[in-house]
């Protein structure tokens, strides 16, 4: 203990304001030092990096968040994109089915137009062979027919004279160049 | 409770022989060893120092994105330093601050929480030299920061406030020095010496003066005063854990803001 001396006013007691030691000073500045030096190295690191982390996740997780909107906005414009292609190839289809089916149409009636005509054609044909064919017939058993009812009516009367003989020859030639013209006439 | 230890700090030579209040005497202690200095004080500041070293080195192992039920007490100190104090006083520029003032916050809250804890029973701040030797690296670390914001300049803007007119630079100048590099530091640890000192003071007259009075024989009344003094320290110890808990904090917000004036533009 330091006695106090008035004769010396700026030497004062502290009492307990004195450190005991000089060492409590010292001692206080190296442990807070030490502590510091610690928490400056080691611990402070790892928390503000695992404070990084967590901001990173959650910040992170917002952006993924976003990302999916973005991706489900997307998707949706390329669905209703599609739909749309869709209606339009739709529409597109009918149209061409229509346009197929009136062509298939008039192609049919084109077809079956021939073939009537080709029908109608061959059946003309055909009577008019048959025609000619009855007619050539005709023809020759008329003329067999006539020369038989001619011998019969000529055979009697030949017999009287000699007249009658050549009316029955001009008969007959005139019978012969009417069928011919007739036959050709009537064919036409 | 037992009455033994609590008669502890009555060692100096007054077995039985009259009442010896707490005083001064009792904030002194003898070496260890044989080196008058290495005494408990030290002791415990030097265990509370690895003790907070220890536990903050357990709290940040293995720390997770989703905190355990343990790293969330961890984190909740630490956020308590870093978002209430640092950031919200030093502003954007607080992580590099950040370890001091949490290295100051947990040494200074261990050291005067000894002074509830068995075995210790005494806040190691309470001896005015600890203090001393925290103010002071507060002021060095607070002049650092200016200086290394300010360069030369530091001075110019530490003494001469902003919007000052120039004739009173004779009055504000030596003030503002006084105020910033010696009123400022010693207030600091004067602050937290003197609370820790009159804290354990008036802890000592409770337990001291109730267990004298528990003990002396023959008056019935000075035993139940005394019993009513025991129980009511407990009241005091308790009030003794949150002024311990309020000075720490204040000693490191006081740091922060002083950091921050330093570190200010306009003074």
């Amino acid at each position: 203990m330091i006695t106090p001396n008035i004769w010396v006013p700026l030497e004062l007691d502290l009492g307990p304001l004195a450190p005991a030691h000089l060492s409590e000073i010292l001692m206080g500045i190296v442990l807070v030092g030490l502590v510091w030096l610690v928490l400056a190295k080691k611990v402070v690191p790892a928390y503000e990096k695992m404070y990084a982390e967590r901001a990173d996740a959650i910040t992170g997780g917002i952006e993924r968040a976003e990302a999916a909107q973005a991706k489900a906005q997307e998707a949706l414009a390329e669905y209703k994109a599609q739909l749309a292609g869709a209606r339009e190839e739709a529409a597109s289809i009918r149209e061409d089915a229509k346009n197929t089916g009136a062509q298939i149409i008039a192609e049919m009636r084109e077809q079956a137009t021939a073939e009537s005509n080709r029908i109608i054609e061959q059946s003309e044909r055909h009577i008019n062979a048959s025609r000619q064919q009855a007619m050539e017939q005709l023809r020759r058993e008329v003329g067999g027919l006539a020369t038989t009812l001619a011998t019969k009516i000529v055979g009697e009367s030949l017999q009287d004279d000699q007249r009658s003989k050549a009316t029955v020859d001009r008969f007959i030639s005139e019978l012969e160049s009417e069928t011919e013209s007739l036959g050709q006439d009537s064919w036409q | 409770m037992s009455v033994t230890w609590l008669l502890l700090p009555m060692e100096a030579g007054t077995s039985g022989e009259g009442y010896t209040s707490p005083s001064v005497e009792d904030f002194r202690f003898e070496g260890t060893f044989g080196v008058d200095w290495l005494n408990k004080p030290l002791w415990q500041a030097i265990i509370a120092a690895l003790l907070v070293i220890v536990l903050w080195l357990l709290a940040s192992r293995r720390l997770k994105v989703k905190p355990s039920k343990g790293q969330y007490v961890g984190e909740f100190i630490y956020d308590f330093i870093r978002n209430g104090i640092a950031r919200d006083i030093i502003g954007p520029e607080y992580r590099r601050f950040l370890p001091y003032l949490l290295a100051l916050f947990s040494f200074i809250l261990i050291n005067n929480w000894f002074g509830e804890l068995f075995i210790f029973m005494f806040p190691t701040f309470s001896n005015v030299g600890y203090a001393y030797g925290l103010a002071l690296t507060t002021l060095v670390v607070y002049i650092a920061a200016g200086v290394k914001k300010h360069g030369r300049g530091y001075l110019k803007s530490a003494l001469i406030p902003a919007g000052v007119p120039p004739y009173l630079y004779v009055l504000i100048i030596p003030l503002e020095f006084l105020s910033k590099f010696i009123t400022q530091p010693v207030t600091l640890a004067l602050r937290l010496f003197a609370n820790m000192f009159a804290g354990h003071l008036v802890v000592l007259v409770f337990v001291v003066g109730g267990a004298y009075l528990l003990t002396y024989s023959g008056n019935l009344g000075y035993n139940a005063a005394g019993v009513i003094s025991l129980i009511f320290s407990v009241a005091i110890f308790a009030l003794e854990i949150f002024v311990g808990a309020l000075q720490a904090y204040i000693f490191t917000v006081l740091s922060a803001q002083y950091v921050s004036a330093s570190m200010a533009d306009d003074h």
